[in-house]
Formats: structure tokens, C-alpha cells, sequence
């Protein structure tokens, strides 16, 4: 949770898991495009990604003990 | 990055998203039902169904269906007819006030490809679905409103690159994900605005980027028409409309032979936008969820009902025809659409919360001035952390 050190460089640091997210989600666009079947469940799990990670991290105090867990 | 540019991206991502948010609203709620267009007309009962038919499938003759069409509108200017993968039994028709006018006011019916029965018209001016999708549209303003709607996605474009440049100084002491739930609203709400924010990036840039190009869809099929069109017309470009035009059936049919493998998508009558004074354009399209909206024009000499040339689109009418289903969100069957609509609410989400940091920091009240000022104003701005 503390801020790590800059001089390992903000690439690694902050915008490695948006950068696989973003990945992710083009792929997700583009199986649907290239066929039926097969490539529309892989459509739907990589695009599913994005959605399921920002609902997971906003909604993640539901859970009672995480939210006492997170109290300073 | 040094602070100065720091502050320079946060100046671009604060009045690019803040010069286009509230269209950019109008835009996502007017969207939602747009992913649904289809299911929606058939609750709202303005989808016409094609009848049960006994007995072996057959099908009209085009040359049928365009009199009967005609004969229901009989002041009207048949424009095109056009075919849905979905609905094989079924050939729309659209009419207009003049050949060539746009197709604001034009009416649709529907006939059955199997008798070339009229089965009625398809309303759509004045109903729900004509106001929602004039407002995503063209806000009830034509080419201006689309070309206007089009940089307000343009700058909608500009904030995301920029809200991604600033992204990471803000997430400085932060880890990925993290929402300090136990903070006041505007922390909590600049956490949840930099998460969903970043996790959405790639697809808010594609459907925001596809939408602009949308906007500029009745411009580029002119300049085409303008330019490869009469290139393929060569010495006919200047034929006259001719006053008995040849068989529509027997066009379709040169375009089906002449591209094996293609099916009909619609055809557009001498005259009209999509055609020249003398010929019938038959666009016809492949089979694969990419291909079957890759178009390929077939244009039929409509006097004498001779084949005159096909070419493949040219990549800037390629380019907006890729284009469009990475807009709708409609090329991937239900589950694909519910995925569109719920990216489209967490992008109001995003929206609403940026739109909410920005009021905030320019009143910050007394009993939020602390949180404002420690957590937002120098983080954000780029102050040194430490």
C-alpha cells in the first residue's frame, strides 16, 4: 500500500495492469469480429475482464471483513 | 514527467472532459436503448413480423415488390431496398420526398420476400426510438448536429489520452484498484473515477473514436460517390434516368453471379445518394461477422440492365464500415449487447464522478476544504508528493 520507490520506473509500477486491462479488452473487440461460435465466448470472457475487475475493486467493501481490514 | 507537464495534461484532461461531458451524458443514456434497437421495436410493436407460411419456401419477384411498394406510397420516391440476415423473409423498402434527399423523412414498409405482399409500413418518425436515436445522432440538427456530436467524441477522445497521462501521478502512492472507501466522498469518488477510468480505456477510446467516424459517414459515402463511383461509371457516368428502368430482379441477379458468395445487403435506384443518374448500385456482403459489413458495390446499367463494374471499397469507406459495429456493439450476438450496455453505465459512472471532482474543487465547502485541498488539489495538480 506504501508508496513504492519512482525509480522503479512508472510503467512497471502503476500502468502494467492497465496496459494488460486494455490488451485484454482490444482482443475481446476484436474475436467477435473474426467469427461466430468459438470467438464469441472468447469475445465475451476478454471483454467480460474490464467489467468484472472495475466492479470487483469498487464493490469489494461489500464484504464486511475486507472493509474492517481496510481501516486504518 | 515534470510538474509543469503535468499540469499541462491535467489543464487538457480538465477542459476537454469538461467541454464535452454533458453531451458525452446525452450520448451513453441515449445509447443504452440504441444497443437494444431491435428488441425494443418488437415490444413496442413497430418491428413487423413475416407471416407463417405453409409449404415450400418461394420467393417474389423484386420486380414485384418495388410496384407494390411504389403503389403504397404513391407520392413518395422509392430509394432502396434493403435485406436483414436476421429476417431472410422479409424486404424493406425506403422512401423518400425526392430521389436524392436525405433520409430524415423518409418511410419505411416492410414487404414479404416470399409473396411480395406488402405487410405494412415500419413506423419510425415519431416514435420513441426515432427521438432517442435522433438525439444520439444528430441532436434534431442534421449533417451540423452529427459533425458537432463528432468533436464532442473528438474531445471525449483527447480526454481519456489525457486522463490516462494523469493517471499515473495520481496513482503515485496508490496501489492498483485501491478505493478509500473510509474517505470523504470526493477521495472515495476520485479513487473510483481513476479505477474505472483506466479499466475502461481501450473500449471508451474505440467507441468513442468509431462514433466519431460514424459522424462522418453521410460525408464520406459522398466523396465516394463523388470520386470511385463515376471513376467505375467511365463513360456512363452522365446516363440519363431512365424513364422505364430495366428489371430489379434481373440486377440482382447479374450481382449475385458477378460475386459469388455475397449476399444482397441493400440496393440503392438511380438517382439516389448511393447511385448514379443511370445505373442501380447493388451493395452486396460476405458472410463472417466482419465481412457480412464490408460492403462491395455492383453497379447495373438500369436501362439496359447491362453489369458496368465492381470494385472493392476504397479504405476510407473500409475504414467507417469496420467502423460501425465497433460502435454498436452488435456483432456478437446478447451477451455481447448486455456487455455493451454495462460498460456504457460504468461510463456514465465515470463521467458523473469526474464531472463531480471538477464541481468540487472549484467550491470545495469548509467541511471538505481539508480533503480537497491534501488528497485532490496536490496530487492532481502535481505537486511534489512529499
Amino acid at each position: 500500500m506504501a508508496a513504492t520507490p519512482v525509480r522503479r520506473g512508472l510503467l512497471g509500477r502503476t500502468y502494467l495492469k492497465p496496459l494488460v486491462i486494455a490488451l485484454v479488452s482490444s482482443a475481446g473487440l476484436l474475436f467477435a469480429l473474426i467469427g461466430d461460435g468459438l470467438w464469441d465466448y472468447l469475445s465475451w470472457l476478454a471483454l467480460g475482464f474490464p467489467v468484472a475487475i472495475g466492479l470487483w475493486f469498487w464493490l469489494r467493501r461489500a464484504w464486511p471483513g475486507r472493509a474492517r481490514a481496510e481501516r486504518p | 514527467m515534470t510538474n509543469k507537464t503535468l499540469r499541462q495534461w491535467s489543464w487538457v484532461h480538465k477542459w476537454s472532459s469538461l467541454v464535452c461531458t454533458l453531451f458525452l451524458l446525452l450520448l451513453c443514456v441515449t445509447g443504452l436503448p440504441l444497443i437494444f434497437y431491435h428488441e425494443i421495436e418488437h415490444v413496442l410493436g413497430n418491428a413487423v413480423e413475416a407471416p407463417e407460411i405453409e409449404g415450400p419456401a418461394s420467393s417474389a419477384s423484386l420486380d414485384a415488390i418495388v410496384a407494390k411498394a411504389r403503389a403504397y406510397f404513391p407520392d413518395k420516391h422509392l430509394q432502396y431496398l434493403s435485406w436483414d440476415e436476421e429476417e431472410p423473409e422479409l424486404v424493406y423498402a425506403g422512401l423518400g420526398e425526392q430521389l436524392d434527399s436525405a433520409g430524415d423523412n423518409n418511410r419505411f414498409l416492410a414487404l414479404d420476400a416470399r409473396t411480395g405482399e406488402t405487410l405494412g409500413e415500419v413506423p419510425f418518425q415519431g416514435t420513441f426510438m426515432f427521438y432517442v436515436y435522433r438525439l444520439h445522432v444528430d441532436i434534431f440538427a442534421g449533417l451540423p448536429g452529427k459533425l458537432f456530436l463528432g468533436f464532442m467524441g473528438l474531445l471525449f477522445v483527447v480526454a481519456i489520452v489525457s486522463g490516462v497521462v494523469v493517471y499515473g501521478p495520481s496513482m503515485r502512492k496508490l496501489d492498483f484498484g485501491d478505493v478509500r472507501h473510509h474517505r470523504p466522498r470526493a477521495v472515495r469518488w476520485l479513487d473510483l473515477h481513476n479505477l474505472l477510468g483506466i479499466v475502461l480505456a481501450a473500449w471508451m477510446i474505440v467507441v468513442g473514436g468509431t462514433g466519431v467516424i460514424n459522424t462522418w459517414a453521410d460525408l464520406v459515402f459522398q466523396y465516394w460517390r463523388n470520386n470511385q463511383l463515376t471513376e467505375m461509371l467511365g463513360a456512363h457516368k452522365d446516363n440519363p434516368r431512365p424513364k422505364t428502368p430495366s428489371s430489379l430482379e434481373a440486377a440482382i441477379k447479374t450481382a449475385r453471379d458477378k460475386l459469388p458468395g455475397m449476399t444482397p445487403s441493400f440496393v440503392a435506384f438511380p438517382a439516389t445518394a448511393y447511385s448514379s443518374s443511370g445505373h442501380y448500385t447493388v451493395f452486396m456482403h460476405g458472410e463472417t461477422p466482419l465481412t457480412s459489413r464490408l460492403l462491395q458495390p455492383v453497379v447495373i446499367d438500369a436501362a439496359t440492365g447491362a453489369f458496368t463494374d465492381t470494385r472493392e471499397m476504397p479504405w476510407y469507406v473500409m475504414t467507417l464500415l469496420v467502423s460501425q459495429p465497433l460502435h454498436f456493439g452488435d456483432y456478437g450476438g446478447m451477451p455481447l449487447k448486455i456487455l455493451w450496455a454495462v460498460l456504457d453505465v460504468i461510463t456514465i459512472v465515470v463521467l458523473v464522478t469526474g464531472l463531480y471532482l471538477w464541481f468540487r474543487r472549484r467550491r470545495p465547502s469548509a467541511a471538505n476544504r481539508f480533503a480537497d485541498e491534501a488528497e485532490i488539489g496536490r496530487r492532481y495538480t502535481g505537486a511534489p508528493a512529499e
